[in-house]
Formats: C-alpha cells, sequence, structure tokens
C-alpha cells in the first residue's frame, strides 16, 4: 500500500488523503485504495510528530515530567496533567490522601477540560464537514474557560495546574463568580449548537450510517472514551472504575447503540450537559481546607517556608535534584479523559525517575480502528470519521 | 472476584508456567512463560467467569544486563465484572513471542509498536512494521542502550533524506 497513484487493475486506485488535507491535522498520510468513490482498503500511517516522550520520561524525574504531559492532547491539557498525577500517586501510595477541597478542584478542571475539548472538536469537526457558523460558536464559548484557566495558572493553551499531591495553588479570587458565570449560561449555549446541526438536513446525510462500528468490534479494537459510548458499551471510568470525588456526585452516562458518527456527536454533545451538571455540584459541594498533601517528602516546599527557612531550601534541593523516591513496583491508572481513556503504565525500579513510562493514548487506539470503520464507504465519509474520532496527534505520536 | 481468586483460578491450569506473581497497589500481575501466553491469554479472553475482554495497553521493559532482556506487559480489563490484572512474559532479541492479535484486534498497533522501538518480532503478526518511526530507520529507539541524544548513525539516514545543506546535523554528545 506504498505505492501511490499505482492502478491495480482498470478500476482501483491508490490516493493519499493527507498529510496535506485541513481535517488530516497536518500529520495523518492515510493511504485509500479506491473502487470508485468507494474505499476498499485503508492504512492509517502516524507518526510524523513523533517526539520520544516515553524516552525523554525515562530520563527526568516524576516532578519534571509534569509538564511534558501538556504536550500530548493539548487541547486538554489539564485532564493530562491530572492523569499522570494520579498515576504518580497511586505508586506513591497516597492517593486515598489528597485533599477534599484538591480533589474537587481537580474534578472542576478535569471536567471545564472536558467541555473545552469538545467545543474544540464540535467546532472543527463541523468545520471540516463545511459548517462555519458553529466554529464561531464554539469558540466563543471556549474562550470563558481559557480565562478560568488563566486566572488558575496563568496559561492559555498548555495549562499546568494539577500537581503530584494536590493542585498548584488553590483557586484564585473571583474564579467561583467566573464559574457560577459560565455553568448558568453554557446550556443555553449547547441548545443553540443543537439548533444549528441535531436536525440540519446535510449534518444528518453526512452523519448518520456512517463510520459504523459494532459493540463487539468497538471493544476488541480498544476504542475508548465516547467513541465506544455511541456503539452501545455502557463504560465510563469515572463511573466504573471510580477516582476523585466523583461518585459523591450524581452524573449520568450518555450511551447510544447506532455505533455511527451521528451517534458519536449526540453523545459528546450530552457529555457537555453532563459535565456542566457535574460543575453545579462541584460549586455547591467543594469544601475548605488545603489544596495540597501535607506529605513534604512528595511535593516540593512552599515558597513561603523557602524563602525563610535555609534546612527547607537544601531539602527542595535534593528533592528538585534527585527527585521524588518512589517504592519499586508497576502500576497502572488510566483516567477517562475527553478524548477517551488515557492511562499512564509507570515501572519503577526504586529511583527518583521511571524506569519505563508508557502512556496509552486514545487516539492512537481510535486510529488503529480506523479501516474498519471507513471500509466499504465513500471517500467523503474519511473526514466525518476523522471528525468523529477526535484525535490529537501530539497525544498518538507521542 | 478478589486478585487471590483471580491468581488461583489462573494458578489451577498454568501452575508450571508461571514464573512469578505477585500484588502491587491492588494489582495482580503474573508473569507467564512465553510459550504459553497466546494459550493463557486466549483462557482469559473466553473464561465466561473472567472475560477479559478488553485489552487496555501492551508495551515492553527493557533490561539489558539480563539473560531475557525484554518484559513484555499486557494490561487487561474485563468490563462485565470490573476486573483488571496484567500478565507479562520474558524474551530474548532474537526470540518471537505469539501475538495475540487475533485474541485482541488492539494488539496489533501495540504489538507493531513494541517491534519499532524494542525490536521484539511476533509470530502470526498479519502486518509487523514500523508504527512510529521511518520505515527505513536503523535502531529501536527505547532500548536502554540506544541514547538519548541519538546516535553518530542517525547522520545517514539524515543524509539519505535531507540534501546537502538543507539541515544543519546535530552535534552528537554522548550520555554520562
Amino acid at each position: 500500500m506504498n505505492e501511490t497513484y499505482r492502478v491495480n487493475n482498470e478500476r482501483e486506485v491508490i490516493i493519499n488523503v493527507g498529510p496535506q488535507h485541513p481535517a488530516t491535522h497536518g500529520v495523518l498520510r492515510y493511504v485509500v485504495k479506491l473502487d470508485g468513490e468507494r474505499i476498499v482498503d485503508s492504512d492509517p500511517q502516524v507518526g510524523f510528530l513523533h517526539r520520544g516522550i516515553e524516552k525523554l520520561a525515562e530520563n527526568m524525574t516524576y516532578q519534571q515530567f509534569n509538564p511534558y504531559t501538556d504536550r500530548l492532547d493539548y487541547l486538554a491539557a489539564m485532564n493530562n496533567n491530572l492523569a499522570y498525577a494520579m498515576a504518580v500517586e497511586k505508586l506513591l501510595g497516597i492517593d486515598k490522601e489528597i485533599p477534599e477541597r484538591a480533589q474537587y478542584i481537580r474534578v472542576i478542571m478535569a471536567e471545564l477540560g472536558r467541555i473545552a475539548s469538545h467545543l474544540v472538536w464540535l467546532a472543527t469537526h463541523a468545520l471540516d464537514i463545511g459548517a462555519m457558523t458553529v466554529f464561531l460558536y464554539c469558540f466563543r464559548e471556549r474562550e470563558y474557560i481559557l480565562d478560568m484557566y488563566e486566572m488558575a495558572c496563568g496559561n492559555r493553551l498548555t495549562y499546568n495546574y494539577i500537581r503530584i499531591g494536590g493542585v498548584a495553588r488553590d483557586l484564585p479570587d473571583g474564579f467561583m463568580d467566573k464559574l457560577k458565570e459560565f455553568v448558568k449560561l453554557f446550556p443555553k449555549k449547547v441548545k443553540e449548537y443543537h439548533t444549528l446541526l441535531t436536525k440540519n438536513r446535510i449534518w444528518l446525510k453526512r452523519t448518520k450510517d456512517v463510520g459504523y462500528i459494532s459493540k463487539e468490534d468497538a471493544i476488541n479494537y480498544g476504542i475508548a472514551g465516547p467513541c465506544t459510548r455511541g456503539s452501545g458499551v455502557d463504560w465510563d471510568l469515572r463511573r466504573d472504575m471510580p477516582y476523585l470525588v466523583y461518585p459523591e456526585l450524581d452524573f449520568e452516562i450518555p450511551v447510544y447503540d447506532e455505533g455511527d458518527v451521528y451517534a458519536r456527536y449526540l453523545v459528546r454533545m450530552d457529555e457537555m450537559v453532563q459535565s456542566n451538571k457535574i460543575l453545579e455540584q462541584c460549586i455547591e459541594k467543594i469544601p475548605d481546607g488545603p489544596a495540597m498533601i501535607d506529605k513534604p517528602e512528595y511535593v516540593w516546599e512552599p515558597k513561603e517556608r523557602l524563602m525563610m527557612n535555609n534546612y527547607a531550601l537544601m531539602k527542595h534541593f535534593v528533592k528538585v535534584v534527585k527527585g521524588i523516591k518512589a517504592p519499586a513496583g508497576e502500576v497502572y491508572f488510566g483516567a477517562e479523559n475527553p478524548k477517551g481513556e488515557l492511562g499512564f503504565y509507570i515501572y519503577s525500579t526504586g529511583e527518583g525517575k521511571p524506569y519505563r513510562l508508557k502512556i496509552r493514548s486514545p487516539s492512537f487506539i481510535n486510529i488503529s480502528a480506523m479501516p474498519k470503520m471507513v471500509k466499504g464507504g465513500l471517500i467523503a465519509d474519511i473526514i466525518s470519521v476523522i471528525g468523529s474520532l477526535d484525535f490529537v496527534f501530539g497525544e498518538c505520536d507521542r | 472476584m478478589t486478585n487471590e481468586e483471580l491468581f488461583e483460578k489462573i494458578n489451577a491450569r498454568f501452575g508450571e508456567w508461571i514464573i512469578e506473581h505477585d500484588t502491587f497497589r491492588d494489582e495482580l500481575s503474573v508473569t507467564v512463560k512465553k510459550e504459553k501466553l497466546h494459550e493463557l491469554m486466549q483462557f482469559l479472553h473466553d473464561d465466561p467467569e473472567l472475560k477479559f475482554d478488553y485489552l487496555v495497553l501492551a508495551t515492553a521493559v527493557d533490561f539489558p544486563d539480563r539473560g531475557e532482556r525484554f518484559y513484555l506487559v499486557y494490561e487487561l480489563r474485563s468490563l462485565d465484572y470490573k476486573m483488571i490484572m496484567r500478565v507479562k512474559t520474558r524474551t530474548k532479541e532474537d526470540e518471537p513471542v505469539d501475538s495475540v492479535c487475533d485474541i485482541w484486534h488492539s494488539a496489533d498497533w501495540d504489538e507493531r509498536e513494541i517491534y519499532d522501538m524494542f525490536g521484539i518480532t511476533f509470530n502470526n503478526h498479519p502486518d509487523l512494521r514500523r508504527v512510529l518511526m521511518p520505515e527505513d530507520w536503523e535502531g529501536h529507539p527505547l532500548r536502554k542502550d540506544y541514547p538519548l541524544k541519538g546516535r553518530p548513525e542517525d547522520d545517514v539516514w539524515l543524509d539519505k533524506h535531507l540534501p546537502e545543506g538543507q539541515l544543519k546535523k546535530p552535534r552528537h554528545t554522548r550520555m554520562p
């Protein structure tokens, strides 16, 4: 399948979709064998953005690797931070001792990240298929979330706020007011998106019965997150393998049985509403207290102590240079990210750095199922399917 | 089913093939000889009381100074019973392992990545080629004896694919 433009017989032709096509993010080469407009076979080729992040992780301490996780799925950087921090906490054995306030702040950040990521997905998915207005609407609402992130951690793209043991600092003044404002406003906005797309005839024609994958295949191909829930798999890590304070919150998991692009679209639309519901509850339930675990051996010293106390400075220096001492062993932790299950497998030999760190990225696995989804369809369906799988190449190629 | 019960069930059938097992942070790991890996995986997938129908990830860990230098790691999950477990096996550089692609399709790309990054080959894999590195790249970057900053030999690849003067060659420094 590597020779392009080779005519096998009278009808079949092989072409490249991407990497230049705007819908393929510039880094996915999709080799397609066509019979007329029908797809006979296809082969996604990835790796154009491979940066060797796993190799880097093996050569730096646990704390130093934290900002690198932002560069995986840069549309939901906070969720990546969370998954990584929780994997390390599981290795250290402190995952049950995170202060409750820190857990609530983490949930707020993760759910805001989910909404922001889904908004970018909806915007670009609709744009790929040809709807411009949704793109503008979605980015308008995403700005609210980015403003909140900027208040919390100072960044608007690679927002890095969640640390091993808690969060970097408590929420700033005015954050909660802004969050309340957003939570109140957002359901109306989702209705606007529904008005534009859900019963739109062109949208239905482009998405219904396109990119079908059955429930059994979805599980067998290892697809995760909204893509499986669009195929009728009732599975969500937040509910089924709970972490943080999710068991105390009341939310539903949207599941659709159709298994096509339209079902995956509806799942994500419903998920945004559910995330908003979670945020509403967090605003009511968030308690006072510390935002960082009280275990000086695992976390960095607070800045006030560093400036005043020479001994704290020495301890901090050792921690920064040698890393935090983790026990020998291996753990896996997977978190429910907007794109699916993002997991970190850590093999520790008892040093300050991981001996091996493997990132289970949802995008990588989801792309591997694409040939199954597009086979027998039309060439234009590839664009719909790419949008519905919602992959990000920083995460796929690592 | 608790981790102990789960291990007993595996041990009853594959006892003589199990090299070691342990439970760390409530996760059961079982290391099995590579001859029986495929059979054990098929059993875990098909048994109605276990139903490990979801392969979360497959990867490898490299220990260059050990005889069987690679540890293959498979993370399994049972969606029905909400269980997780880890199956491991050990292999050498030139000894292929049976692929589990026919049990879980998601192993396809994972095993391609293991082949790409570690150089472990698989029997009965439908399409074993590199996935992340260029097809004609030599060497396997995630091995521990592959330096972080690349090797001088990598310039050969650059010379071949980038014409003279288009790119400044990186200055190679050895890792301490």
